[in-house]
């Protein structure tokens, strides 16, 4: 299996920690997790890609459409990104200035919410 | 000159084994290590946007990739739309496309076609 998705709640926050590869072929695995928490009701979701060896812009992709769901019920999203690999795709998009980046999942969830 | 081509299905699960491929032959061609997960990515990003051609407009055929080691490391990932190039971006490709830019400074986006260039500093194996 070339990506799996543990779900936990922390502090109010949902936090989805990724691993493995977000790709063309497995992301829409990490689109329906995400829609499925934000319909249940989810209002700050922390998606953890520590564990995530390998995103491309299909992954970026379902991260903004999550954002995007999140924000028309003045929801957040935080990602935890732990390599400089990972980091350079946000760079190149200027996504790193859309999302709020966290080097581990304790600061996402410690962070004030932005509104 | 070594060229080793590839075509597989447009499926989004071909696409990884498109990247292992690329990339195995990035380093045997000489392309640095350091390179080696720009060019995976690059790669990806080529193969994900030719299938997602494909996939709209209900095409069956196959998306190939030739990678070449005459000196530099190119790749080509070409697609089997026939859109006329003058007709512009297509919207849904730009975010590949932008990533793309971002990765490759040697990068030409010609429609159907994507070339990609990486320069080399050794080479590894027998000749």
């Amino acid at each position: 299996m070339e990506l799996a998705l543990t779900t936990r709640e922390i502090e109010g926050h949902q936090v989805v920690a990724v691993q493995g590869e977000v790709d063309i072929y497995t992301s829409s695995v990490l689109r329906e997790r995400l829609i499925e928490l934000i319909d249940a009701g989810a209002r700050s979701v922390v998606v953890d890609l520590s564990g995530v060896d390998f995103l491309d812009s299909s992954g970026l992709g379902v991260l903004v459409g999550a954002l995007k769901r999140l924000r028309t019920s003045d929801g957040e999203l935080a990602l935890v990104v732990g390599s400089e690999k990972l980091l350079k795709i946000f760079k190149i998009t200027a996504l790193d200035r859309v999302f709020p980046l966290h080097d581990t999942v304790e600061a996402a969830t410690r962070a004030p919410r932005a509104r | 000159m070594s060229t080793i081509r590839l075509a597989f299905s447009a499926a989004p699960q071909y696409v990884r084994t498109a990247r292992l491929v690329g990339g195995a032959v990035a380093r045997r061609a000489g392309v640095a290590d350091d390179l080696i997960d720009e060019v995976r990515l690059a790669i990806g990003e080529a193969c994900g946007r030719a299938v997602a051609r494909h996939q709209r407009h209900g095409l069956d055929a196959l998306v190939r990739m030739e990678m070449t080691d005459d000196g530099p490391y190119t790749v080509r990932v070409t697609d089997a739309c026939d859109i006329d190039p003058d007709a512009g971006p297509d919207e849904a490709d730009q975010m590949a496309e932008t990533v793309l830019a971002g990765l490759v400074d040697d990068l030409k986006v010609n429609g159907s076609e994507v070339r990609m260039t990486w320069p080399v500093r050794r080479r590894l194996g027998w000749r």
